[in-house]
């Protein structure tokens, strides 16, 4: 286990998060949840709707904060850190793809790509640099003065995958990431995790798609259901 | 991402613009002070004026600084207003030995 | 500073994605501004130069009043005035007004006595003799005549008087002397009909300046049916004429600033479900509150800054360079007469500033302030709605 430990870069201890706590529409989204997620691998959380998967990534992912609990990433409590430092974590070490890509509508392509470089100190050329080599990885470089509308969800998908990875982040969470694409889109993306995953990244999905939990790629299935966590299963050797 | 520099460039010209207009306004101002001001002195001292030559409707807007309280009402005892000079020369402004 | 000129860029980008919008924006703010600043420029450059040129005006005017009524003066209270130590020349003044049917005009007609020196903004002579008049350019235009014609008035008889035009006042003394038509002492006290002994007022030096206002007082009590105007009151007159905190200029200065806080009230209710949802994903991707704000105050800057410049600039030119063509006929009011302004570009910093505040300040804080709940929300309940 000793080789695990050191694995681990990040878990979660007993958290719950609790909306509109002591109101009517008092809601318990997630119930003592403790996690690990470790280095390199793909971790997906499933679950029905309502079971608290994007609740808890939100929490792992930095965007919101545990109601108790504790959140240690990379060795930091993040749990009860500070709006600029947990802002700089998520900069710096996470990677978003969310459900409906999120992207902003009329702005171009590149400066979607780019948005997450804005708040760092990288200069226009640097930038300019990263995100050109970005989206011809991943085949859109020609499109990239284009508004966002005039692509096809297919091309939208992969300016969010390159948004998402283009400040490098060592974790990459996404949340269903296929609910909104046809299976050859889905298979596109897949194949795209599989290929982060070998390049070292940690990759986290949260997801109702057995097409996700049933591939090759995922090394650790945690079922959740009613804010709990059910089952936590290793994928087969 | 040019967007920036445009933005700066043309808000420098517009300062300059700006600050361009304003230099030479003063050398005009310089200039005005030197030609223009000592005629029109001597224009007011050779003939006794006391008054600007703008509103020429009724005497107390045509000599708002010889008017006294009742001069308005020497047109109509109602004081019919003459627009919009009457509403932009205040009331009489005057010294507690010289108000009548 | 590379990371502000990012944010500046994408406040560019925002701005840019909604171009039409904003551009009416900036147009309509920029004419706000550009209507307040040239009240401004125009009030405070007429003040100065009232103040300027009435310096030479006459230490004391002295007037009569009879049942609250203006009344020509005794010409015998010179001699009593001229007792009081300190003064130096005492003189009676004709003038007097004159409505012209022909043109609807209203003049002031204006007695001169003694031989003039060289007058640098008149073109030909000052009246010398009978049947000699020295006339404004507004005279000229409205009656369409020049140096060398001649001017028929009607005099207090009825009876037609022809005078020949010997000067003109150049267009630069207009604003002194637009309506003024000049002839000799004798000619007006003949013009009018005024009884023997009389004078519209009375003109009195005082050599000491600081005993302006003593000597007044006791002019007062020497002679208690006269009203003694001093220089500092004509001045002082003029200072609130112009001032564009009282009449017209507030009401059109106050329309103005209602209008533009509509605005920025409109602006500052809230914001869109959009641009939350939009805050929401740029802090999910890693911008945090500051950098949101950041962002808004961008926005709002480069709106209220381009416009306030614009403005400011146009403004100017409108004032200085057009003489003020879009404000002088709403000031103008019904005169018949009006002299072109001519104006010089006396600008106080200071109210530049006070413009810039009042426009540039709450622009930026409408823009902000709306944005703020929504920057300092976790990106998570910003993003769920």
């Amino acid at each position: 286990m000793q080789g695990a430990n050191q694995d681990k870069l990040l878990w979660t201890e007993a958290v719950t998060k609790i909306y509109n706590p002591h109101l009517p529409d008092e809601m318990v989204a997630l119930d003592q949840a403790s996690i690990e997620i470790n280095k390199g691998e793909v971790t997906v959380l499933k679950g029905p709707s309502g079971s608290g998967k994007t609740s808890l990534l939100s929490i792992i992912g930095c965007m919101s904060r545990p109601t108790a609990g504790r959140v240690v990433v990379k060795g930091k409590d993040v749990a009860k850190l500070s709006e600029r430092f947990l802002t700089q974590i998520r900069r710096k070490t996470f990677g978003f793809i969310f459900q409906q890509f999120n992207l902003i509508r009329d702005v171009s392509v590149m400066e979607n790509a780019a948005l997450p470089l804005y708040p760092t100190e990288s200069g226009f050329g640097e930038i300019r640099h990263r995100v050109d080599t970005m989206l011809d990885r991943f085949g859109i470089a020609a499109k990239k003065n284009l508004k966002l509308r005039k692509l096809s969800g297919g091309e939208q998908q992969r300016v969010a995958i390159v948004r998402a990875l283009i400040n490098d982040p060592e974790i990459i969470i996404a949340d269903e990431p296929t609910a909104h694409l046809d299976l050859e889109l889905a298979k596109d993306l897949l194949t795209i995790l599989a290929d982060l995953r070998q390049g070292g990244k940690t990759i986290i999905i949260a997801t109702h798609d057995p097409m996700i939990f049933e591939h090759d790629c995922v090394d650790r299935t945690i079922s959740m259901r009613n804010g709990r966590i059910e089952k936590i299963s290793m994928r087969k050797q | 991402m040019n967007k920036h520099k445009i933005f700066i460039a043309i808000t420098l010209l517009e300062i300059g613009l700006g600050a361009m207009l304003f230099i030479s306004g003063q050398s005009a101002v310089r200039a005005a002070l030197s030609q223009q001001i000592g005629p029109k002195q001597q224009l007011v001292k050779f003939f006794d004026l006391t008054d600007l030559s703008i509103w020429t409707e009724a005497r107390y807007t045509r000599h708002p600084s010889q008017t006294d309280f009742f001069t308005p009402f020497q047109d109509s005892p109602s004081s019919l207003e003459h627009f919009p000079a009457g509403s932009i020369i205040s009331p009489l402004q005057g010294t507690p030995e010289t108000r009548p | 500073m590379t990371r502000h000129l990012k944010i500046l860029e994408y406040a560019l980008s925002s701005l840019v994605r909604r171009k039409y919008k904003n551009l009416a924006i900036i147009a309509v703010y920029s004419f706000t501004i550009m209507v307040l600043a040239s009240i401004l420029f125009l009030t405070h450059s007429l003040k100065t130069e009232a103040a300027n040129i009435l310096a030479t005006a006459p230490d004391l005017i002295i007037q009569r009043t009879v049942a609250g009524r203006h009344d020509l003066i005794p010409v015998e209270y010179v001699q009593e005035i001229k007792k009081n130590r300190g003064t130096g020349k005492v003189q009676p003044r004709y003038w007097g007004y004159y409505y012209d049917a022909v043109t609807e005009a209203n003049y002031t007609i204006l007695g001169v006595s003694g031989t003039p020196p060289e007058l640098a903004l008149v073109t030909g002579t000052a009246p010398a003799g009978p049947g000699e008049c020295l006339i404004g350019q507004g005279v000229a235009r409205a009656r369409k005549i020049e140096l060398g014609d001649e001017l028929i008035l009607v005099n207090s008889k009825g009876k037609g008087v022809l005078l020949n035009v010997v000067g003109t006042f150049t267009a630069a003394a207009e604003i002194l002397t637009n309506d003024l038509i000049v002839m000799p002492e004798e000619e007006v006290i003949n013009f009018f009909g005024l009884p023997e002994g009389r004078a519209t007022d009375i003109t009195v030096e005082v050599r000491n300046p600081n005993e302006i206002q003593n000597i007044a007082a006791r002019i007062k009590r020497s002679l208690p049916d006269t009203r003694p105007i001093t220089r500092q009151e004509i001045i002082r007159t003029y200072d609130a004429v112009f001032n564009w905190r009282s009449g017209m200029m507030l009401t059109i200065f106050s329309s103005a600033l209602v209008a533009f806080c509509i605005l920025a009230w409109d602006k500052a209710t809230g914001i869109s479900g959009e641009e939350k949802a939009e805050i929401g994903i740029l802090k999910a991707i890693g911008w945090d509150t500051g950098d949101i704000l950041e962002l808004k105050f961008w926005e709002g800057l480069v709106v209220s800054l381009t416009a306030f410049l614009l403005g400011l600039i146009a403004a100017f030119t409108h004032v200085f360079w057009f003489s003020a063509t879009i404000l002088a006929p709403v000031i103008k009011g019904w005169s018949v007469l009006f002299p072109d302004f001519r104006l010089i570009p006396f600008v106080d910093v200071y109210q530049i500033f006070v413009i810039g505040c009042l426009t540039v300040i709450p622009y930026i804080a409408s823009t902000v302030i709306p944005s703020w709940k929504a920057a300092i929300t976790d990106p998570e309940t910003v993003m769920r709605g």
